[in-house]
């Protein structure tokens, strides 16, 4: 595709690799919005990225930030900045990046998937959802004008293994977190320790309109299981995901209200649409065609 | 006597071997192995195990072997008393040893068109599927006939380690883009496979076939 000319989504910051994946003194290329760029690696935490143009001229640097295990960049010039979350700066956690997994669809599929308590039963059953409890609590959303984020709160859903440490079901406490278009969060009550919160991310690298890269870094607490164990339980969860998203259409996100018809449990993703509608983002969006 | 498989679970040929051990209802210790993104599998620690550095591997009484074809032989030469997962008679042992080898073999183009999709191998996408399909139309096209014969699975009146070794890469390869409507023999057959007693899917397996 070509680059998009959506100021809103250019402005973001996106990530565009994970930490490790340039290997020291390495290079690497990839895409963001359309647009081919370079990552070079000059040292341990030391990253470059431009843009590599088509007709072979000299790119323009991008900005670059590395943190929650990825490396991050902006075409624009980013209004927001990387989101605060501190779980990953305390010491006892496990903080665990999971690689980048693809995906072909709109980054809002995903980010609305990760929203939806409702697929738990169906799609993570046994795990994450049981097939005789179904039901989606009532639960509240919020956009936070002071940091221009949509939550939803006192989420609350039964879950047979919510985690790798779980040894018997629970009702798990969850509360989500949309920090900008392209990335998305959740707090869920850690098993062992009812005052403590897993803090589990998606970033989303939106390659194209329709083709994506997902990072889902986390900051666990779990003194038991091993990194493997971790990484394969959060991969197996995605991977089951990753079937429904792909099969969604259309693939690109209608924001017009009638087009799709939510129930009481999409308020989250009521929330999130509404949100995109005001911000005007353009990229990845369904256009209504004209009769 | 333990059984210890090194193991991914998105790893549709360690999903083979993990069948096999469900059906025969063994125990077995298992060894994640962080194949993505950690590449544990190139490790020199795990090239100890297997110097081709691939999953799985399989640890049995002082054994030690690679190759989820190989280890679906082993499994049910050892341990399947009904003798129907692997037949020994000439009528069927060699058919059923041709598709596990398919199963190795050609097969493995869907496994490579996944690799590309979800974990970002670089490899030739178009070819990759293309090679997938191929293959998938020999199978479905033996299917066909096996449903005018009137039966059900690859080989013989029952389930066989050939109908294990070719359905994860068959179930999977929507994950690498590669759709299941050109295959109306491979989705009946699909659908007895989930019916076996002991079935489970794996994460990527489609419910719906």
């Amino acid at each position: 595709m070509a680059v998009t000319t959506d100021s809103v989504a250019l402005n973001e910051w996106v990530p565009c690799g994970w930490l490790g994946q340039v290997p020291l003194g390495g290079q690497m290329d990839t895409v963001i919005f359309g647009q081919k760029i370079s990552i070079t690696r000059s040292d341990d935490d030391c990253y470059r990225v431009e843009t590599l143009p088509e007709d072979g001229s000299s790119g323009r640097q991008l900005p670059v930030q590395t943190r929650y295990c990825c490396i991050f960049t902006t075409l624009g010039e980013a209004k927001r900045p990387l989101p605060e979350i501190a779980e990953f700066d305390e010491p006892d956690r496990r903080v665990t990046g999971c690689g980048s997994v693809g995906v072909n669809t709109s980054p809002y599929r995903l980010v609305e998937n990760f929203l939806d308590m409702a697929h738990f039963s169906f799609i993570h059953t046994d795990i994450l959802g049981a097939p005789d409890r179904t039901e989606v609590l009532a639960y509240k959303t919020e956009h936070r004008k002071d940091v221009d984020e949509i939550w939803a709160i006192d989420c609350t859903f039964y879950q047979p293994a919510a985690s790798k440490a779980s040894a018997t079901g629970q009702m798990t406490q969850y509360v989500y977190r949309v920090m900008s278009p392209f990335s998305v969060m959740l707090y869920k009550n850690v098993h062992c320790d009812p005052t403590r919160n897993d803090a589990i991310c998606v970033f989303i690298q939106p390659k194209g309109e329709t083709e994506c890269l997902a990072y889902m870094p986390m900051a666990i607490v779990d003194e038991n299981s091993s990194t493997a164990d971790l990484i394969d339980f959060q991969q197996s969860i995605f991977l089951q995901d990753r079937v429904i998203l792909e099969n969604q259409r259309p693939a690109l996100l209608p924001l017009d209200p009638t087009y799709e018809l939510p129930t009481r449990a999409d308020a989250s993703s009521i929330a999130y649409r509404r949100w995109l509608k005001a911000m005007n983002i353009k990229f990845g969006i369904y256009e209504k065609q004209a009769a | 006597m333990t059984i210890k498989l090194y193991d991914y679970s998105l790893s549709g040929s360690c999903y083979k071997v993990r069948l096999l051990l469900h059906f025969l209802d063994l125990h077995y210790e298992k060894q994640q192995i962080d194949f993505y993104p950690g590449r544990q599998h190139k490790s020199l620690d795990f090239l100890q195990i297997n110097p081709l550095g691939q999953i799985p591997a399989l640890e049995d009484d002082g054994l030690q072997l690679r190759d989820a074809q190989a280890i679906l032989c082993h499994l049910a030469n050892k341990y399947d008393g009904s003798g129907r997962w692997l037949p020994r008679d000439e009528r069927h042992f060699g058919a059923v040893m041709m598709w596990v080898m398919f199963a190795g073999g050609e097969l493995m183009s869907a496994s490579a068109a996944r690799l590309h999709d979800a974990l970002g191998y670089k490899l030739d996408i178009n070819a990759a599927r293309a090679s997938a399909h191929a293959a998938f139309r020999i199978l479905d096209d033996h299917m066909t006939l096996r449903e005018i014969e009137g039966a059900k699975w690859i080989v013989g009146d029952h389930p066989t380690i050939a109908d294990i070794a070719c359905f994860p890469y068959v179930a999977l390869s929507g994950d690498g883009g590669i759709g299941h409507e050109d295959y109306p023999a491979l989705r009946n057959w699909m659908r007895n496979f989930r019916r076996l007693p002991r079935f489970h899917a794996m994460s990527g397996v489609p419910e719906y076939v």
